[in-house]
């Protein structure tokens, strides 16, 4: 039996057709993915994002401890309030999940890890602390909180329109930045590639949140959109892009990992050693037809695969994400087998919209 | 569940209707676009082409994922409707009008492949 969020019963009502994800029962859509993509890109949209999993480490060493575990460094974090994306990696530099890290106070901290590895993170998230000094930070997975993504150019006007004071710390956020509203935590971020909120707030909670933003305008969005929507902006998705046999610098995320200072993260020794073959590009069909994920791509330079592929709504052409020997540029000319045709593609930056423009364009300059 | 009563339909969910010229107009039905959500991309067989009863012979594609066509009998394709290539979302709003092709069954061909509305209907619930 697939886990339900708190508002399964709201997402039936709203229309949605569910489908299994990570042993959960989510939404996919309800009723059109593709308007519900333009709605974020547009207006606004509201994702129930319940199933992915809140860990709270808290204690006199939890700085020292995720500073250890995590690839970026939360020593970035100068104040609670404040956050960051992060990879998790395994000794051999591959990617365990890839996480939200927010500072809540001085040494407490909240993860949001993926749903598909809430289990194995908490184990690691675990014997890490247990390896951390004494006393060992408090490590809590928080199950009695939902998490409600607002999405969209509007999402602030609509946010206020639903929520009314509750809102007001929120949106004077800057963006990563967190802030406490009642018994809400909200941070400035996203997997959209648009301005944003995810909303951290009590089960009992979440239900009226959820009916006010749809009485406030805001579109209910499913797995489906949020699909398009990070593949639009450029963001890996995890199990798909990467997964422990990839590093960070193989998938685009070596942004991420947080070098500065000799620290000795769990993967680093990895990392420095590793020459990647790969790296992850943005691919472009020039040619009618769609790429999918795990689908060869035949370059100049030996072949490589699709890690992520399908219909751009903005663009309205089919894009995707390459891993692809370093050699390959931006402005190559590559191949992708799509069933018994060869599909043309050009090589670009892999991010392709932010805040409703096509960055194809400015990614084709030099 | 939309299943309109005057039409032929497969297992894989096409629907089919006879012409006076004998040949087989072919189309998906309401329950496969709406399995498939908002479609964006349509590959449609060439004029001429041959396949046996049951051989994909074109592609419908959604934002969600690809999924083939299948001749309903053997034949030749006599016809192909372009209007569905360049608008795909039309299949969404009208299946039954939007045909993606005619196929003229080969001599002798069997239509074995093929219930009637109440037959899928059946189908179509013992899938849900």
């Amino acid at each position: 039996m697939p886990h339900r969020t708190p508002l399964y019963d709201l997402h039936l009502a709203a229309g949605a057709r569910m489908t299994p994800f990570a042993g959960w029962d989510m939404p996919l859509h309800y009723g059109s993915q593709l308007e519900e993509h333009h709605a974020v890109r547009r207006d606004a949209g509201v994702f129930d994002v319940s199933h992915m999993s809140c860990v709270d480490v808290s204690g006199p060493n939890a700085t020292a401890m995720l500073r250890a575990a995590l690839a970026n460094d939360v020593a970035r974090l100068s104040e609670p309030g404040t956050a960051l994306y992060t990879c998790m990696l395994n000794e051999a530099g591959g990617i365990v999940d890839d996480l939200i890290v927010t500072r809540t106070g001085d040494e407490a901290y909240r993860v949001v890890c993926n749903a598909g590895c809430a289990a194995k993170d908490l184990a690691w998230i675990e014997a890490a602390a247990a390896r951390a000094g004494s006393p060992a930070p408090r490590v809590t997975a928080r199950r009695d909180v939902c998490l409600l993504a607002v999405q969209g150019p509007r999402a602030a006007d609509r946010l206020v329109r639903a929520a009314g004071d509750a809102a007001s710390p929120i949106v004077a956020l800057a963006p990563f930045r967190a802030a406490r509203a009642g018994r809400w935590l909200a941070t400035r971020t996203g997997y959209t590639g648009e301005d944003g909120f995810e909303i951290a707030l009590p089960v009992e909670e979440a239900a009226p949140l959820w009916r006010a933003l749809l009485s406030a305008g805001v579109r209910p969005a499913g797995l489906g959109a949020r699909d398009t929507l990070r593949l639009e902006a450029g963001l890996p998705l995890y199990g798909q892009d990467m997964d422990e046999t990839v590093t960070p610098v193989e998938c685009g995320l070596d942004w991420t990992v947080d070098r500065r200072v000799e620290r000795n993260f769990v993967g680093r020794r990895a990392l420095d050693a590793r020459v990647p073959r790969f790296r992850r590009v943005g691919l472009v069909a020039l040619d009618p037809g769609i790429m999918r994920a795990h689908l060869v791509v035949e370059t100049a330079r030996g072949p490589g695969e699709t890690t992520s592929g399908g219909f751009s709504p903005t663009l309205q052409k089919s894009i995707g994400f390459g891993r692809v020997p370093v050699r390959v540029a931006v402005g190559d000319v590559v191949h992708v087998l799509v069933r018994d045709r060869r599909l043309t593609t050009t090589v670009t930056a892999a991010r392709f919209v932010r805040h409703g423009k096509s960055l194809l364009q400015e990614n084709a300059a030099p | 569940m939309n299943i309109p009563s005057e039409l032929k339909y497969t297992d894989t969910h096409e629907w089919t209707r006879t012409e006076p010229d004998g040949s087989l107009t072919v189309g998906i039905t309401d329950h496969a676009q709406e399995l498939l959500g908002d479609l964006v991309f349509i590959e449609l067989p060439k004029i001429g082409a041959t396949f046996a009863a049951g051989q994909e012979c074109a592609v419908v594609e959604s934002v969600k994922a690809a999924s083939d066509v299948y001749a309903p009998v053997a034949g030749t394709v006599a016809a192909v409707n372009e209007a569905v290539a360049s608008k795909p979302e039309i299949v969404n709003t009208a299946p039954y009008d939007q045909w993606l092709f005619r196929i003229a069954p080969a001599q002798g061909a069997e239509a074995s492949r093929l219930v009637d509305a109440a037959a899928y209907r059946a189908l179509v619930e013992a899938e849900s």
